[in-house]
Formats: C-alpha cells, structure tokens, sequence
C-alpha cells in the first residue's frame, strides 16, 4: 500500500508533521522570550517542505493513492504549495503578535490546520475529505479564539466553531445521501451517478446543495459569509488572514474538484442548471460583499468584506466549467492569497505599532513610512484589480473565462462590482497617501518594523507584482492544475 | 546669382520673415539697430520685386518665375508661386509699402523687436497671398497675416483697441470660414489645389451632375457665395465694411497704413484671381448684386465719411468709397466677360487698387503725423494750421487731390477707367456712382478745410514764441516722397504700369 | 542583433521610478535629477525611433516579439506604425517637459513645480509613463490593455496627492472611475473578440496583427464594435462621457495635466483606432454615422462651453474636449484625409495641450487664482510664457503655418467626403475657438496687471523655458513643413484602410 508514489502523494503532509513534531520537541526547551522562534522554525519548516516537495514529490500523471483517498495530481499540489506558502508568511506574521506569537501551541494549531487543508486539496474521497475539513476546522477554531482575554477573539472563536460545526453537519448529511443513492464514496467513481441520468435532477440538485453549504461556509460564499467580517475582526490579525485566504482557497480547491469531476460534459442539463445556479451566487456574493464593504471605516471588516466579494469573481471560473475557467480560478486564488496576505499584513504591522484599525488612523501613512505605504498601494491596488499587480491578471483570466463559457451577464456584474471595489480600495489609499495626521507631525511617528514583519510583506509585495507581471509560469502551473481535472 | 534668380520669388516671401527671426536674437534694447535692420530687411523683397517687375516679359501669357515646392502632399497642395501682371503689380505695391510703413514707424518705442518682428511676418503674409498660385497655399498666407495685424492693433493701437482687434479679427476670420470650407470643397472633389488644374477641371464640370444632394450647379453657387464673403468682408463691401473704421482708426499708423494699402487688396484679389476665373457664370448671374453693394459702397461711404469728425475714421471711410470702385469694375467685367468695355473696367479696378493703395497710405500717415504732434484727432480741434505746418500742408492737400481724382494724378485715371468700362455695361450703376463721386469731394475737401483752413485754433498757436506744433520731419518726407513721385507718375504716365496690367487682364479673361 | 529600442524605451520609466523610489526621501535633487535624466533618455529614444522609423518600407517596424505566456498566446509584441510612432515622440516629449515643469525648488521664494515628496511624484509619472508607452507600442491586445490599466491608476493618486485641494478628491475618483468603466467594457469586447477568434481560426491568440485577419462576422463586429471603440474614446474625452475630463484636468497638478491631455487622452483615441476600426472595420463603418454625430458634438459643444469658462484651467480642458472631438472626427470618416488629419491632430493637440497646461500651471504657481477675470498683464511678467502661449493658441485655433491647421484641415476634408453637413456643423467650432482664446490671451496676458500682483512676481524659470521652447519648436515645425510628419501617419492610414476595405 504504502509505494513511494503515494509516500510522494502526502510527503508534504509527512514533512509539515515532521515539521510540527520538531517544534513539540524543541519549544519546551525555550526560554519564555525566546518562544516566538517557534515562528522561525515554522516558516523555515515550511520553506524547506515547499522545496523538498517541489524536488522529489511533484506529481506525474494523475493517481489515486492510498486506497483511493488521495489523488496525486497537480490541482491537489498546486494548492498544497499555496497553503503552505501562506502558513509560512502567516507563522512570520504571527510572531509580532502580543500573546499569540510567543506561544508554541499557535504554530502547532497552523501547522495542524495546513495538515488539513493539504488533504483537503488532495482527497478524492468523501470520508477523506470530511475528515479534511474538519482537521483544518478544529485548529481553526482554537486559533481564532486564542486570546482568551479578548472578549472579541473568544466570540469570534465560538462563532466560527458555531457555524463551522453546523454546516459541516449539513455536508455531512450531504455525503451520506450521496453514499447512500451511489454506493461509493470514491469522488470519481460518483460522476456515474449525476451522469447517467439514475438519479432525478431534483434529488441531484438538494444533495450537491447540502455539500454545497459546507463549502460555501468555507469559501464565505453568501449567503454563508455572515461569520466572516465578525470572525476575521475578533481573531487575531495574523489568523483572520490566513481563514480569509488559505481556508477559503482550501474550500475552492474542494469546490472545484467536485464541479470538475462531477460534471465532465457542461453541456448537459443538471451541470447546465449547477453553473447557473453558480452564477447566480457569484453575482450574488460579488454584490453583497462589495456593497458591504462600501460603508466600512473599520480596515479589518473592510477587507473582509471585500474578500467575500473576491469569492464571488473565482467562482465565475467554476461557473465556466471550462479548463481555462479551472485554471483561472486557481490563478486566481493564488494571487489573492498572497495579495490578502499582504493586506492583513500591513494591517497587523500597523497596528501593531499604533493599536488603531480604524481607516481614519491610516492618514499620513505614507509619510510615516513611505515603504509601507507603498506595499499598501501594491496590495490594494492588486485586490482593486490594477495592473501591474496580481489581481489585474487574475480578474481578467477570470472574466475571459467567462466570456468564453458565455456568461457575459456574469462578466458585466463582475464588472460593476470591480468598480464599486475600486471606488473604496481607492478611498483607503486616499486616507494613506492624502490626509496627514491631525497634527501634521508624521515625521514623529515612524512605523517601525520588525523583521519578521518586513521579510514576509517584501517577499509578499514582491509576489504580487511577479504574478502580476511575470504570470506566464504561475499561470502554466495553474493550467497543469486544471488539466488534471479532464 | 543662379540661386537667386532661381528662387526670386520665394527669396521675395521670406525674406522678410528671415529677417523677423534674425530679429528675435538681436537685443531688445537697441531700438535703433532693429529699426534699421526692419528697414533694411525689408527693402530686399522690394529691390527683388523690382528686379522681377524689369524681367517681367508682359507679353507673354500665364504666370512667369513659377516655383514648385514639396508642402503638403498628402492632401496634393504644393508650394506653387508665380507671377503675373495682376499679382506683380501687387506685389509690388506691397513691397514698397512695406519700408515706407517701417520708416513711418520709427516713433514706436514701445516693444519695438516685437513690433517689428510681426511687421515682417505681416509682410510674408501678405506677399504670399498674391504669390501664391496654389488654392490651399492662398488660404494659409490669407489667415496667416490676421495674426500679426491682430497683435499690431491690439497692442499698439489706440484706445478702443481691443475691441477694434477682436472684430477685426472675428469678423475676417469668420467670413474665411465660407472660404475655408468650399477651398476643402474644391480639395475633396479634385484631390489637388493647385489653381491652374482647379481653374480648367472645376469649370469642366457638367452643372447638371448630381453631387453632395444637389447639383453641381446649385454646389457652385453656394461655393461662389463663400468666396464672395469672404473676399467682400475683406475688400471691404458695404454692409460688410463695419469692421474696417473701427480697426483702420485703432491701429497704429503704419498699421493702418497696411491695411489700408494692401490688406483691402488682397479681398479684391480674391476676386479676380479667383472668383471669377472659377466662377465665371455665376459671376456673371450674380454681376448685378455686386453692383449694388460696390454702389452702396460708393455712395453710402462717401456719405458716412463726410458725417465723421474723427479725421482717421474720415480716411478709413473713404477707403469704402474708393474700394466701391475697384468692386464695380469687377461686377461689370463679371457681367461683360470678354468685352473691350469689360478690359477697359477691370484694367480700371486694378490701377484702382494699385492708387488706392497709394493714396491710403499716404493719408493714413499724414493723419499719424498730425497725431504725433496734437494727439487728437478730433477734426473740431484743428482748424487753421496751414500757416503753422505749411510743407505738412502742402502734402496733405497733395495726396488729398490724389484721392479725390483730381486730373493728373493717378486716382483720376483708376475712376475715369473704372466708370468709362462701366459705363454701358451697368449704366444705372455707374450713374449713381459717379454721384457718389460727388461726395467725394465733398467729405476730402471737408477734411483739408477742417484741418487747414478756417480760423486758427487758438491752441495751436504760437505763444511766447514756442511753436506748439512742429513741422512735418525729413524722415517723414522721406515717406511721403516715393508715394508723391508714383502718385505724379501715374498721374501723367500711366502707360507703364497699364500696359502690365492690360495684358494680364487680356490674357485672363 | 538589434538593438531593442521599443522594450527599452518602455521599461525605461519604471527602473527609472524604482530607481527614484530607492532613492532617500530627503535627497530631493538626486531625485529629480534622476528623473530628468530618465527622461531625456527617453525622448532621446522616442526621437531614435520616430526618425529611425523607415517611411520607405512602411508596416510595423522595430518588432520585437516574446513569448510571455504561450498557453493564452499571450506575447510582448512590440512595434511601430505610421500612427503610433509620432505617439511615441509625443509621449517622449511630455515627458520631457513634464519633469522640466515639475522640477520645484526647495527655495520657498520659488513658485513652481512640485515641492512635496517629489519622490513619490516621479515614481507614479514615471509608472503613468510606462503604462502610456507600453500602449503605443504594444501589438498585442492583452498587454495593450495592460499598459491601458497601468496608465489609468497613477493618475488618481497623483490628482489626489498632488492636485489642486479644492476638487482633487472628487475629481480624481470621478476620473478614475470613468477610465476603469470605459476600459474593462472595452475589455469585454476584446475577450469576446479573443474567443470568436478562436473558434473562426483554432487560433489563441492576442496578436494584433493576426486578429486583423480573424474573420468576425458583420453581426459580431456590429454588436461589439460600439463598446469596444466607445469604452476606449472614453479616456479621450468624447462627448458624452467627457465629464471627467475637465473635472480632472483642473484637479491635477501642472505635469499631470499635461500628461493627461497632452498623452492620456491619445491613449483612449489611439485604442479606439487600434481595436475599435482597425479589428472591426465593419462595425466601424455601420456606427459610423452615430460616432460621427458623437464627435460633431464633442467639437461644438466643446468649444462652446470652453467659451463660457471663467477658469482658465477649465476653459483650457474643455477646448481638450473639443479638440480630441476632431480627432474622433477624423476617425469617423474612415477615410484618408480624415483618419490621415486624425493622426497628425493627436501629436498636434497633444503639444499644444501640455504647453497651455504648462502654462496655466506657472500662472496659478504665480497668482495663486486661475479666474480669468482676476488676471491680465501676464506678458509683462513671464513673456515668455506669453509667446508660448499665443502660438499654442494659434495652434488651437488652427492657424495655417502651425502644427493645428495641417491637422484639422484634412479631418474637414475627411469630412466632407462623408457628409457635408457635419463639416460645416463643425466648422463652426473655429470660429468660437478663436473667439476664446483670443479673449483669453487678451484678458490673461495683456491689459493691466492687477496690483495686487505687482513686484512680488516672478519669471518663469529656464527650465520652464526649456520646455515651452520645446513644445512650441513642434508645432511650428509641422506647420511650415508638414512633411516632417505626414507621410509617416499616411503610412500608418494606409494600414487602417486597407483594413477598412476588408483586405487581410
């Protein structure tokens, strides 16, 4: 059972355990100030799994391993490689963090998750994949409410374990009747089943709906996004980054994998009827979330806000059901990973120094630290859609997608929300470049840095302009991605 | 030598615009260097005319010292120049104007580089408007010598200036407007501007053709209505002539000098170098119209400059009245095309403009000098000044008598020509014209005796032995010299210049 | 091998805005030193290529092709033509101007250019500068449009940082929100033209030059045509979606300004020429009557609310809302003389614009209002500028001999061939163009100088002068030899009509 491929197909989960079971072992030798090394050990960990998967575990021709739980191909990792790109820039901006970053239990509970969130990518079974889910899930929970003394953080932790418990539970029930009408629950071996037609259209619909709750509460598709802009405020910084952008990529990674393989041929009725009802979601949540975003004066809910609204343009790909509409969204997720990363980012490093999240303390930003009000631009300017930035090419792969799949309605809704984005991602930065503190001393108040903080936003902003400039090889690897899905 | 004699026209038009830009980098305090320069600079084109006018074969048909230079292809417009009896004797007038207003300009001290500059850019413009043999080349040097007048009027004219400039400005820009679009007309229809194609191809057109809705018959006329606003605001043409009292009187004196000189001529140019080889059956369908605005002219002119009591507005109003004449030897060589009379008219209507040319300048700056010396103008505040500036005197009533038409001076030959060709092609016309010759002599001698004559205004006088008014200066003499000697010449001899112009007009028409 | 000019030339602004940003904040004149040096640079190249471009052998020249992501056919292509390398020159020159009139001083004595973070001011030109480069040269529609959004979002923060307090910050949104709605509608066109292309030819592909020949189908064209050319002309201020444009113009900052008319708006007419008629011609010549309708009302409408300005600044944009009418004009002859006028308005108006706007900048430095009535006797105090600014109105008004009347003449022409009526319509424009700026040039540069004004203003600086000397050195060359510019746009046109004629 255990070949060297399917070692292949986990070894970076083995490697991120390993990685985890390093710091069990050394953490406790570590004196109090000395424990938010642990961070070091993460990311460098990570970076070193990264690479070594990159050397010896890149998949070939797509296989299901271990018994048909996992399939090795390159959307699973692909994905993997995002996610732990992300835990590495998170446990970096994790270590700053006032009772959070000297904590070993922190970066255990991440590395935990990203276990999670790996196999989650991976897993081509429906037993797999909840146990996935709620591997990710769990930490999660933890994390989010890890500062006990924070009546927000507690909230924000119950909340999520609330509705996190919750629509798992509907997904679940999902995954049983899926079971149950197929007999399997080999992901691949169920597109028979939605195919041939043995199923009715309407009890094909209300089952890939319960799984859909699941997911959607993952990805914060709305209407499943309520947790979202409370959750991501209450929990600390660094954590509210990585749900808004590894866990939601995590329940794409899973949403595409289920739409690509249970409906190979678009063309029939009930794929047809899905997309549309896809579509329908996606202008749904595009709208809301922007529209929510609109009124904000709080950073964090601002963008959390607006990255519901960046589920909404992925999903135009899944809606396209076309290979390029595949690897656009996984692109796509790619360059909102690091350029969301980069925005919580920023906002941790600044309040960090200055304690204040609200807009209005942003103003004079750029005077009190030139660098970082340039990453800042570089990270909103991406999430606004401008080039030479990572959105700019992700929303435009992503609307081709679309246009080809003739979703050109979609592709118009997407186009107005891009507007409505671009009109507060630019009143932000109007508050950073434009107003001056109240009284005009920015000189006086530098914010200053870390170096953890400075490594992961420079490589982060260095990211964002390399997808967004360079994006042929980002985009071949995507496209490898989509390719293993027909 | 070769150079020169190869390109004596264009050497004639841009001369003066060279030497505007060597102004540029001459110092703006040496007022007396520029001057000189100007002067200098501006007698080359004349010396260089001269030179074309004595090489000139007048016998020989068409247009002579032809050049052809690349401009702008791609819409088939070349720099094509040439001459003929008409444009030299133009030129030629242009060109001995153009020192004289130059000399009369030396009591400018205000920007003097900037003033002279745009005089020599003025010049090109006008010379490049009677060189021109190409349609669109025609247009261009037309509107380009606005904006130098303009600046001349409106910084160095007198007190109403901006209005003065504004109208003057609008008002010829505005009635290019017709012009501009039937040139693009004539451009579209034939692909090329150059004027002697346009004359045979535009003519060989069938009237009947359908063409943009209409017949070309109907395109024709519109298009002849373009043109003939655009040239009657120019020349100018009662009731387009509004704009010219109030320019002419603003301007400084050697501005008023050119524009009355040779800027009306270029609108009466238009007419004959253009209407009415292009339009010939309209022209001659519309003769009668213009009769009546050139008789209107004639005798509404007459009337308004005897009303005047500003002695410059007396002068610009007379240059309606004497323009009328150039008009209706045009209207009746437009109705009688081809006949003796209609030769001997436009014979008239062209030394017409040549005289005029002659007689306006000189009156112009003998208003100016005046000026100079009581600054006023105001003809209720002279008054008996013959005794005091008699040389001045003499001068004034000299050019006046041109002016008026006094046999033996050269306004007598133009008028008696233009009303001898007239005659018994637009009797009722000429008639009415030759009353308004009448008042004629009634509003110039007005002026002489408003000026001159009666009692002395006490003002002017001598007191304690100090002359309040000084005589006319040799260098202002010098101005009036030349214009006097062609004014005498004409007058006694006309045949020279006649015989240029008779074979042109013979050849043309 | 050759020397890659186009690529160099275009990432010359943004190593040169890296460069600046890495630059300390408080060494001021190393900064701006390095931005005129990349500047000079760059016209020094924009200049290469504009006289290096062979008119002989005509077609794009100075290809040079890499692939950037194969998969999607997606290439930096780039190239000249006739119409695009006078667009290269002109951006070069702005440019060059542009960092003359921003230089400042660290003296407060002196009234000019840009005195806070010039750092930062550089750096987002200079990004401005790449993006508007990238579009002039690129042949292909992908990266075309993504130079097109590169040049889009400098613009905001450098209105809204920079610009003038009272409007910026409603100007500058209003602005970019206008561009960005233009720009992505035009985008949907050109995905859709992507993927029809796809399924006529099995090609992937955003190459320009093979999408000539992709064979949409009249329905496609007409259906898309409109969006597509309407979406870009957006950004060059045509009626009736030019209400950012004077908004924006008075809000930014001089150099901004003159960006933005002089180059911006050639960007928006130039994308509609290059994809809106050159890739759907029929579409084009179906919309025909309604684009020229469009641009007839741009040119009178323009000029006439130009007239009724009493901001100079304002008077100046709208008269840019007028002027790139004719240039939409021009295009929609869709014949030679008007597409051939068009060509050469864009360079034209596009030096004669950044000179007013020049000029009106060193005015308000000086007077600190930009009410026309408030002001007079400029000339004695920068006459200069005074000159510069009679010969850019000159220009404006389409004097003959100046770069304006060898552009507008042929767009008449053009006209005329299509329907006569628009061209006398439009005529009409001359006219009340004239009329305000000559009241312009009356009221501003002459009569008295308000007292409150005298002893304590000052000249303009050489470096102003450099740059007025510069723009106006254009304008006079295409007028008196229109030769120095003509056959290259007629190459250029020739390529469109070709297109427009259906040949592949």
């Amino acid at each position: 059972m255990f070949t060297s491929t399917a070692i292949a197909s986990i070894l970076p989960e083995i490697l991120i355990l390993l990685v985890g079971m390093l710091l069990l072992i050394v953490e406790p030798f570590w004196k109090e100030e000395q424990r938010r090394n642990a961070g070091w050990l993460t990311a460098g960990g990570l970076l070193l799994a990264m690479i070594i998967s990159l050397l010896f575990g890149q998949p070939g021709e797509p296989v299901t391993t271990l018994g048909g739980m996992v399939r090795f191909d390159w959307l699973g990792f692909f994905f993997k490689l995002l996610f732990m790109f992300a835990g590495a820039a998170t446990a970096l901006l994790l270590m700053d963090n006032e009772k959070v970053g000297d904590r070993g239990e922190a970066y255990l509970l991440l590395l935990a998750s990203l276990i999670g969130m790996n196999l989650m990518a991976a897993s081509s079974d429906l037993i797999m994949l909840y146990l996935a889910i709620e591997t990710t899930s769990i930490p999660l929970y933890v994390l989010s409410g890890f500062m006990l003394a924070d009546e927000k953080s507690t909230e924000a932790g119950f909340k999520y374990l609330l509705f996190g418990a919750l629509t798992s539970a509907v997904m679940l029930y999902g995954f049983s009747l899926l079971f149950g009408f197929a007999g399997t629950t080999n992901l691949y071996q169920l597109v028979d089943l939605f195919n041939t037609g043995a199923l009715s259209p309407f009890v094909a619909f209300g089952v890939l709906a319960l799984i859909l709750v699941g997911l959607g509460f993952k990805a914060s598709v709305v209407p499943l996004h309520f947790w979202a802009p409370d959750v991501y405020e209450g929990a600390p910084t660094p954590v509210a980054g990585f749900l808004s952008t590894a866990s939601k990529a995590a329940g794409f990674a899973v949403l595409v994998r289920l739409f690509f393989v249970l409906f190979p041929e678009p063309q029939l009725d009930l794929a047809h009827d899905w997309a549309m009802t896809l579509a329908v979601i996606s202008a749904i949540t595009m709208t809301v979330g922007n529209l929510l975003a609109l009124p904000q004066t709080n950073i964090k809910r601002l963008i959390a806000f607006s990255s519901v609204s960046h589920a909404g343009y992925a999903l135009i790909g899944v809606v396209a059901l076309t290979r390029l509409g595949a690897a656009s969204v996984v692109f796509y997720l790619a360059a909102y990973i690091a350029t969301n990363l980069l925005a919580f980012g920023i906002v941790m490093a600044f309040s960090r120094v200055t304690g204040l999240e609200d807009l209005k303390d942003y103003a004079g930003m750029s005077r009190r630290s030139p660098w970082l009000g340039l990453m800042m631009l570089s990270a909103f300017l991406s999430l606004a859609g401008m080039p030479p930035f990572a959105g700019f090419v992700a929303k435009v792969f992503v609307f081709a997608a679309g246009i080809q799949a003739g979703y050109i309605w979609l592709v118009i809704v997407a186009i107005l929300n891009s507007i409505i984005g671009v009109y507060y991602y630019l009143n932000a930065l109007k508050y950073v470049y434009l107003y001056r503190m109240p009284d005009q001393d920015e000189e006086n108040h530098p914010v200053p840095m870390t170096r953890p903080y400075a490594i992961a936003l420079v490589v982060l902003t260095i990211g964002v302009i390399l997808i967004g400039t360079i994006f042929a090889p980002w985009f071949s690897w995507s496209d490898a991605a989509a390719l293993n899905l027909f | 030598m070769n150079f020169i004699d190869a390109h004596l026209l264009s050497l004639i038009l841009f001369i003066p615009s060279i030497a505007g830009l060597i102004l540029l980098f001459l110092p703006s305090g040496e007022h007396r260097l520029i001057r000189w320069f100007a002067f200098g600079a501006s007698l080359i084109p004349f010396v260089l005319s001269l030179i074309v006018w004595f090489r000139f074969d007048a016998s020989q048909p068409g247009f002579q010292f032809e050049e052809v230079y690349v401009w702008y292809e791609a819409i088939g417009s070349s720099l094509h120049l040439g001459v003929d009896g008409l444009s030299l004797t133009m030129v030629l007038l242009t060109t001995l104007l153009t020192p004289l207003a130059i000399l009369a300009s030396f009591t400018i001290h205000d920007r003097v580089k900037a003033y002279m500059i745009l005089f020599l850019f003025l010049e090109t413009g006008m010379l490049g408007v009677f060189l021109a043999l190409d349609l669109l080349i025609f247009f261009v040097f037309w509107e380009v010598g606005l904006v130098p007048m303009y600046f001349l009027i409106n910084q160095w004219g007198s007190a109403n200036r901006n209005y003065a400039s504004l109208k003057f400005l609008i008002y010829t820009m505005g009635g290019s407007l017709g012009l501009l679009l039937a040139v693009q007309l004539l451009g579209v229809r034939f692909g090329t501007f150059d004027l002697l194609d346009l004359y045979t191809q535009w003519n060989a057109l069938d009237p009947a053709e359908p063409w943009l809705g209409m017949s070309v018959g109907t395109v024709k006329t519109i298009a002849f209505w373009a043109f003939v606003i655009a040239f009657a605001i120019k020349v100018p043409v009662w009731p387009f002539h509004t704009w010219l009292p109030d320019a002419h009187t603003e301007a400084p004196t050697a501005g008023s000098m050119l524009l009355a000189g040779v800027l009306l001529k270029l609108g009466a140019y238009g007419f004959l170098r253009l209407i009415l080889p292009l339009y010939p059956n309209e022209a001659q369908i519309f003769a009668g119209a213009l009769a009546l605005l050139a008789t209107s002219a004639i005798v509404f002119g007459a009337l308004a400059s005897y009303a005047q009591t500003d002695f410059k507005r007396l002068v610009a109003y007379s240059s309606v009245n004497h323009m009328g004449f150039v008009v209706l030897g045009i209207a009746a060589a437009a109705l009688a095309a081809g006949t003796p009379d209609a030769t001997i008219a436009l014979n008239g209507a062209i030394l017409q403009m040549f005289n005029h040319g002659l007689s306006a300048a000189g009156m112009f700056f003998l208003v100016g000098v005046i000026y100079d010396r009581t600054h006023t103008r105001d003809l209720e505040k002279y008054g008996g000044l013959f005794p005091l500036v008699p040389v001045y005197g003499g001068i004034l009533i000299f050019t006046s008598m041109a002016s008026l038409g006094l046999p033996g001076l050269n306004g007598f030959i133009s008028e008696f020509l233009v009303v001898r060709g007239s005659w018994p092609i637009l009797t009722i016309y000429t008639a009415i014209s030759m009353l308004g010759l009448l008042f004629t002599g009634a509003y110039i001698l007005k002026g002489i005796k408003k000026v001159l004559h009666g009692p002395l205004n006490e003002h002017w006088a001598v007191q304690r032995g100090e002359h309040r008014l000084a005589e006319i200066n040799t260098r202002e003499i010098l101005v009036m010299v030349p214009l006097m000697a062609l004014i005498v010449w004409i007058g006694i001899w006309p045949a020279w210049i006649l015989d240029v112009i008779n074979k042109a007009v013979v050849m043309l028409f | 091998m050759k020397f890659p000019v186009l690529s160099v030339i275009t990432f010359t602004p943004i190593v040169a805005a890296v460069l600046i940003l890495l630059i300390p904040v408080h060494r001021r004149n190393e900064t701006r030193a390095v931005a005129l040096a990349a500047a000079v640079f760059a016209l020094i190249l924009s200049c290469w290529v504009y006289f290096g471009y062979d008119q002989a052998t005509g077609g794009y020249q100075f290809i040079e092709r890499y692939n950037w992501l194969p998969a999607l056919g997606i290439s930096l292509y780039f190239g000249v033509d006739g119409i695009s390398a006078p667009l290269v020159l002109l951006t070069g020159v702005v440019m060059f101007t542009g960092v003359l009139i921003s230089w400042g001083d660290d003296h407060p004595h002196v009234m000019a250019g840009i005195q806070d973070r010039p750092r930062e001011f550089f750096a987002f030109l200079f990004i401005l500068a790449w993006g508007v480069f990238g579009v002039f040269v690129s042949l292909d529609l992908f990266m075309l449009f993504f130079f097109y959004e590169i040049a889009v979002f400098p613009m905001y923060l450098l209105i809204v940082i920079w610009g003038w307090a009272v409007t910026r910050e409603y100007a500058a949104m209003k602005l970019t929100l206008y561009l960005f709605v233009g720009s992505v509608i035009a985008l949907v066109g050109v995905l859709a033209m992507y993927w029809v292309q796809y399924q006529n030819t099995g090609l992937l592909s955003f190459d320009m030059l093979a999408m000539e020949s992709a064979g949409f189908s009249k329905t496609f064209q007409d259906i898309w045509f409109l969006p597509v050319f309407l979406g870009f002309a957006v950004l060059a201020g045509i009626w009736p979606f030019h209400n950012w444009s004077p908004d924006g113009h008075v809000a930014a900052p001089t150099a901004v300004s003159m960006f933005h008319a002089g180059v911006l708006m050639k960007l928006g007419a130039f994308a509609a020429l290059r994809v809106g008629i050159m890739l759907l011609p029929q579409g084009a010549q179906t919309w025909q009557w309604l684009i020229m309708f469009i641009a007839a009302v741009a040119v009178v409408y323009g000029a006439y609310i130009a007239f009724v300005q009493v901001d100079f600044k304002y008077m100046v944009g709208f008269s840019s809302v007028s002027h790139m009418g004719l240039v939409i004009l021009g295009f929609s002859t869709l014949n030679r003389q008007g597409l051939l006028g068009a060509g050469l308005q864009m360079f034209s108006h596009g030096v004669m614009t950044a000179l007013f706007f020049a000029v009106v900048g060193m005015i308000y430095d000086r007077a600190h209002t930009r009410q026309i009535p408030e002001l007079g006797g400029m000339s004695k105090i920068m006459p200069f500028a005074t000159v510069g600014f009679i010969i850019g109105g000159l220009v404006s008004m389409g004097m003959p001999l100046f770069s304006g009347f060898v552009a507008e003449f042929p767009i008449f022409m053009g006209v005329w061939n299509e329907q006569w009526l628009v061209a006398i319509i439009a005529s009409i424009s001359i006219v009340i163009t004239a009329a305000y700026i000559l009241r312009n040039i009356r009221q501003v540069f002459f009569g008295d100088l308000p007292e409150k004004y005298e002893g304590h203003l000052t000249d303009v600086t050489v470096l102003d002068k450099v740059a007025i000397a510069t723009l106006c050195l254009f304008m006079i060359v295409i007028g008196l030899f229109p030769n120095f510019m003509v056959p290259m746009v007629e190459e250029g046109v020739k390529n469109v009509l070709r297109l427009l004629q259906g040949g592949a």
